[in-house]
């Protein structure tokens, strides 16, 4: 009887945190339904794309004291930004820690173009996210951990299998060993970040994989990071690790 | 930024049905919401998208609030000569975006 108690009062307690065996991973897009699927499949029903082309035109238009275009150093984004934002978050030696995409574009912002940094989550940085980004559709997430990024990984998946916020739930607890099942009245993905900057219809708008990890945390009544915090960016960087050799989609349209 | 995609076919049959896709960025504001600090929010909506075929009216749709934000808007019609088909979206506060394309019926 006692053993029974004592079952009953640890077994909850107990993270069964085991990953996803690669050949079971799915993609958000195979847990949404026909209409939306056919939504992000074509490309002039996807509003998604209406950042993409927003983004085309940032990316030639020159811009700050530097009076640079994007274009001006990195010429077409077709063939130059081919297979870049599989790679990202990526260790950046000058900071010394890993950094995601429009921190990236941010930094380019303040180094060549001399120009202001954008807003996270501003129409504009969305844009030039989603128009690099568009350029690897199709290609395989590459995230590759060495010694440098190591310490910035081993954090992030600590924080996606860390019990917080008041229900108490770690990321890993529906993502990894509940998906597939329901939430209410939506599925549970398997949150891999194969889409972003996403169109979600919930949003109306394009947002970052940052918001959609806020949204997570407010939703296990947990304090979310500010916008670009380092604990972000680790949970970036893990989330692409996890989702290693699954090809980028973006951009994505989720419900 | 007035951003617009249409999308419909270079060429068709005399006769052929065609479908025309249009996709508008706008956020489409109700009117009926409100800011954190009550201040109600001014409705900001397109409130009508027409589209001529060698300017005949072949669609219209009048827009009202609960519509989507970026209204995407698929209808069809018949190919029946060559020419151009224009769109124009109107809406609240001066919101004005036109788009055309041309049609080759063989």
């Amino acid at each position: 009887m006692r053993v029974v108690f004592l079952a009953l009062v640890f077994f909850p307690t107990v993270l069964f945190a085991a990953e996803i065996p690669l050949a079971q991973r799915r993609s958000g897009y195979e847990f949404m339904g026909r209409e939306t699927r056919a939504m992000q499949d074509d490309d002039t029903t996807n509003p998604g794309m209406l950042w993409v082309l927003d983004g085309e035109a940032l990316w030639n238009r020159k811009d700050g004291a530097g009076g640079l275009a994007c274009a001006g150093c990195h010429g077409d984004a077709r063939t130059s930004m081919k297979g870049v934002a599989a790679r990202y978050p990526a260790f950046n030696s000058k900071l010394g820690r890993p950094i995601n995409l429009n921190q990236r574009i941010n930094a380019c912002r303040s180094e060549r173009q001399k120009a202001a940094p954008l807003a996270y989550e501003s129409r504009d940085l969305l844009a030039i996210t989603a128009y690099v980004t568009r350029q690897s559709r199709g290609v395989p997430i590459e995230i590759a951990i060495d010694e440098r990024t190591k310490p910035f990984f081993d954090a992030g998946r600590d924080t996606f299998n860390r019990r917080q916020g008041q229900l108490n739930l770690a990321c890993t607890q529906c993502h990894d060993d509940n998906w597939g099942k329901k939430l209410a009245g939506s599925t549970i993905s398997q949150a891999h970040p194969t889409g972003y900057p996403i169109y979600r219809l919930e949003w109306q708008g394009l947002g970052s994989l940052q918001r959609r990890l806020r949204n997570c945390f407010i939703g296990v009544r947990a304090e979310p990071y500010p916008y670009g915090a380092q604990e972000f960016v680790n949970l970036e960087l893990y989330l692409m690790w996890r989702a290693r050799g699954m090809v980028l989609e973006t951009p994505a349209v989720r419900p | 930024m007035v951003r617009v995609v249409v999308n419909l076919p270079a060429a068709a049959k005399r006769g052929e049905i065609i479908e025309i896709k249009t996709l508008a960025a706008h956020p489409m504001e109700t009117g009926f919401r409100s800011t954190q600090l009550g201040e109600p929010i001014p409705r900001d909506i397109i409130s009508l998208f027409v589209c001529t075929y060698n300017g005949e009216e072949i669609f219209r749709a009048e827009l009202h609030p609960a519509i989507a934000a970026n209204p995407l808007i698929a209808f069809t019609t018949v190919a029946s000569e060559s020419g151009r088909i224009e769109f124009k979206w109107t809406g609240d506060n001066g919101y004005v975006a036109t788009q055309s394309a041309a049609i080759t019926v063989v």
